[in-house]
């Protein structure tokens, strides 16, 4: 059930009547039941897969957080132990405290990493088996054997990436003691298939969503109002920009012998635009979807391609997996005790300065690679998160350079210099995306140089771009929409457009923009027959 | 909190629902119109598309009414029927229309209407399956909405095509925005009639020449689907105590096999119907002239072959089923004479 098909938006108007018909004891229930029935429109095979994840650490948090009460209580029974003397101390005592909960944190960490491989298992298997195949039949190649490994038959579930990492971090947030577990089974199963952020995220956490998703939401016109706003919004950047655009993109990439030069330009752009439109389009949806429901989902997006460099655009993309990267792998990587060993050990053969960033590199380097992988089982992927990793640490390498330069050169708050740092991040996140479009790297890296080799600009008049799937009056809408994204991106910059159009407008004046907004995407939206319907490229992931 | 407070309040809460209600319908009224504006209007050179709809402006009962495909809405001239005999007659018919939708027109004609006579043209039963999304549109389109509207878009839907593209014509031709001419602002929310009781009228002549050999039939049989639809359409006139008749109208392409004839010889025989193969009779006893009757070479009759076959067929319906002249009926007279009027404008040029 793709978000842009009819039988979705039925799905979605019936549940949001039914949710604020029922009683308040079935919303809940009902979203669970209607989540479920969104994934198995989905493929009801897939419907296993989530189930799985779902037991596993529902029953890792359940037994972490078991052992916590009982050790936690046991604890506090030593201490009155020894306050009482009724036991020796070296059965009650300090030191024999600090090892009990020593063995008991250690057993909770045990299950923590059962839970963790069991679920990431699952979710290995379905997404890497191939992969990992195709590599070692590289391999087998590459040393002359003949002998091949078969592929496995195996699809990979909608959003296994998306629900996989939710639950694995309600796990560990268990284990850190961020929340307790959630004791009822259906409550959990709801939380980790909560239908409107199943396919394409945002990356909830159990702390910031469960309370508002178990609270039976009384109707409210203003939140039904606000949340049908962002949907529309988010239609219109998917049905209008993302899905007409779409077609240029998959022509030019379709034919890279004859589009090089600036065509790889062209795609770079073009992408680039269909991304954003299609992944922050997506998110919308689903953000409106679950404000309907009066249940607020993380942001997932802050007008990134504002951005005044790649660190900052890491912030502000895709915020719940950069998030994800850095609290469940980056930060334990960092301190972990190998890790600190390998600081200790640089700073003291390599110097202050080597030593000291090492780690932090090493780390960066295993984030980075492990967000690659997690976008896609393929190298074009992983070279993709590496060439993020590479520029980031370059760009941070550099950063004694800009400060030399910046005492000489006065930048602080040029417009120009900073529309030069906007268009630079533009620019080179453009570039890193060609892998996500060639079918494989050294094509993707062959293509690139094209653009430095072959100079055929001049191309561009001959109506080469009418050869695309496109015609003059699609360039024509691409352009209105594109401008129209960046002016309300700008608004934006100063608080919720949302916000200030509710404060400032009227009712009259708020509904004529929202039907206008709807007619737009009615009447140019690249939808239905004649289109091609496209998934959100997110849910690939 | 006071009584009036709480009465400001209610009413408050009130004026706001209103208002949202009001501006629901301004909404809604503003889509509609530019759905309406988007759709097709089939006023030009294509006019098929605009052939069901006129059914619901015709006027009186009608006596006959034929369902088909082209074979009958360009091979019979309704205004002959009622020239010579009195006839109030309408061809429910379209471009390629599939059995299924006859049987569903007809259907949705019984709701206003209980005919002496249907007569259906039996080419459309080489059909088993959905066709062609565009005729569908033609055909369905015009359709007022019921069951049968439904059910005939149900059995006609080919592969990408959905049911609320037709509930929400906008869904489907929202393309259309940048191929709009004047034409769809002109026919924006009023239409011109173009045919004549469901006859579409040709007074070009083009002789007919040599047809494709035919290709061998891979199953002389009609398929399953087809004739199932047949027999709903024979069910239902029995019920509804309709004489039926079933034609094949003169048209020379596409091929009449005999295998099919047969077929139709025994289905007629077997359920008490009347066929007539016009084909074999078309020159001997209709007295069409392949030279001038026809404006495509052979394939559809013009105005002159369209009135021969109307002459040929009202005796039939006149001295086998008793039809009688519907005359005298002011109302219908006056409706005739402005049809006659524009009838004789069309085919004098």
């Amino acid at each position: 059930m793709l978000f842009t098909s009819y039988k979705f938006i039925g799905f979605v108007i019936l549940l949001v009547a039914l949710y604020y018909v029922l009683p308040k004891k079935a919303k809940w229930p009902l979203l669970l039941l209607g989540s479920y029935v969104f994934y198995y429109f989905a493929g009801w095979k897939f419907l296993f897969y989530i189930a799985a994840v779902t037991v596993i650490t529902y029953v890792a948090g359940l037994l972490i957080s078991r052992n916590k009460v009982r050790a936690d209580a046991r604890f506090a029974e030593l201490k009155a132990l020894e306050k009482s003397g009724s036991a020796s101390p070296e059965e009650v005592g300090k030191e024999a405290r600090k090892r009990y909960k020593e063995a008991q944190k250690k057993k909770r960490r045990l299950i923590m990493t059962i839970g963790i491989v069991l679920a990431l298992g699952i979710l290995a298997v379905v997404k890497y088996t191939n992969f990992t195949i195709h590599n070692i039949n590289g391999i087998l190649s590459v040393f002359g054997s003949t002998k091949r490994l078969g592929f496995l038959e195996i699809a990979l579930p909608m959003g296994i990436s998306f629900y996989t990492f939710q639950a694995v971090s309600y796990v560990i947030d268990v284990y850190r003691d961020r929340h307790e577990a959630q004791k009822n089974f259906f409550k959990y199963a709801l939380f980790v298939s909560f239908f409107p952020q199943l396919v394409q995220g945002p990356i909830s956490r159990y702390g910031d969503l469960s309370k508002e998703l178990f609270t039976p939401h009384k109707f409210s016109g203003r939140v039904l109002e606000r949340g049908l706003q962002r949907v529309i919004w988010g239609y219109f950047k998917k049905v209008v920009i993302a899905d007409r655009i779409l077609t240029a993109v998959n022509a030019l990439i379709a034919a890279p012998a004859t589009y090089k030069g600036v065509y790889v330009f062209l795609v770079m752009m073009f992408y680039a635009l269909e991304l954003y439109a299609d992944f922050t389009g997506g998110i919308d949806i689903t953000i409106g979807i679950a404000e309907m429901l009066g249940i607020p989902v993380k942001e997932n997006f802050e007008r990134p391609f504002f951005s005044k460099n790649i660190a900052e655009y890491w912030r502000r993309w895709h915020i719940t997996m950069g998030t994800w990267f850095t609290d469940y792998i980056f930060y334990p990587i960092s301190v972990s005790g190998p890790m600190l060993k390998l600081s200790k050990w640089s700073r003291k053969h390599l110097g202050e300065k080597v030593g000291k960033r090492l780690p932090v590199y090493l780390a960066s380097f295993i984030v980075w690679f492990t967000t690659g992988i997690w976008h896609g089982a393929s190298w074009n992927f992983i070279v993709w998160g590496l060439g993020n990793f590479v520029v980031i640490m370059i760009s941070q390498e550099l950063e004694p350079l800009y400060r030399k330069f910046h005492k000489k050169v006065n930048t602080d708050g040029s417009t120009a210099y900073k529309t030069f740092q906007v268009g630079r991040t533009v620019l080179l996140m453009s570039a890193l995306r060609l892998f996500d479009c060639y079918r494989d790297v050294p094509l993707t890296f062959k293509m690139f140089g094209t653009m430095f080799t072959t100079w055929n600009w001049k191309t561009l008049g001959s109506g080469t771009l009418m050869h695309l799937g496109l015609v003059r009056s699609d360039y024509v809408i691409l352009g209105l929409g594109t401008i129209l994204l960046i002016v309300v991106s700008m608004i934006g910059r100063s608080g919720s457009v949302r916000d200030k159009m509710e404060k400032k407008m009227p009712l009259v004046a708020r509904w004529g923009i929202f039907t206008l907004l709807v007619l737009i995407i009615l009447v140019f939206g690249a939808y239905g027959q004649g289109y091609d319907a496209a998934q959100f490229i997110y849910n690939q992931f | 909190m006071s009584e009036t407070e709480v009465k400001q309040k209610k009413d408050k809460k009130i004026a706001r629902v209103a208002l949202v209600l009001a501006l629901l319908v301004a909404s809604g009224l503003l889509i509609y119109a530019v759905d309406l504006l988007l759709r097709p209007k089939y006023m030009g050179t294509v006019t098929e598309g605009a052939l069901t709809a006129e059914y619901y402006e015709a006027e009186g009962r009608h006596q006959v009414l034929f369902v088909g495909d082209c074979e009958v809405y360009e091979n019979f001239s309704t205004v002959q029927l009622w020239r010579e005999y009195g006839i109030n007659s309408f061809i429910r018919g379209g471009a390629q229309q599939l059995v299924w939708q006859s049987y569903y027109l007809l259907e949705d004609a019984l709701r206003y209407e209980t005919p002496d006579v249907v007569v259906f043209n039996v080419l459309s039963l080489m059909y088993n399956e959905p066709q062609n999304e565009a005729y569908n549109r033609m055909a369905l389109d015009g359709m007022r909405w019921s069951a049968s509207k439904w059910n005939a878009i149900k059995a006609s839907m080919c592969e990408g095509e959905s049911m609320i593209d037709y509930i929400f014509p906008l869904l489907r031709y929202h393309s259309r925005w940048n191929e709009l001419t004047s034409e769809d602002f002109k026919y924006w929310f009023t239409k011109d009639t173009v045919s004549f009781n469901g006859y579409y009228l040709r007074t070009e002549i083009m002789p007919a020449g040599a047809m494709p050999p035919a290709k061998p039939l891979a199953d002389p049989n009609f398929g399953g689907y087809a004739m199932a639809y047949l027999d709903l359409m024979t069910e239902l006139c029995q019920e509804k105590g309709i004489k039926l008749v079933l034609i094949k109208s003169p048209s020379l392409y596409p091929h009449w096999y005999e295998e099919w004839d047969a077929q139709m010889v025994e289905y007629a025989k077997a359920h008490g119907l009347l066929y007539i193969n016009m084909l074999d009779i078309a020159e001997s006893e209709i007295g069409i002239d392949y030279n001038v009757d026809t404006y495509d070479g052979g394939l559809h009759m013009n105005v002159t072959g369209a009135e021969k076959c109307a002459s040929y067929l009202g005796r039939i319906l006149v001295e086998k089923y008793g039809v009688v002249s519907a005359r005298g009926d002011e109302k219908l007279e006056a409706y005739w004479a402005e049809v006659e009027k524009r009838y004789d404008e069309a085919k004098n040029g």
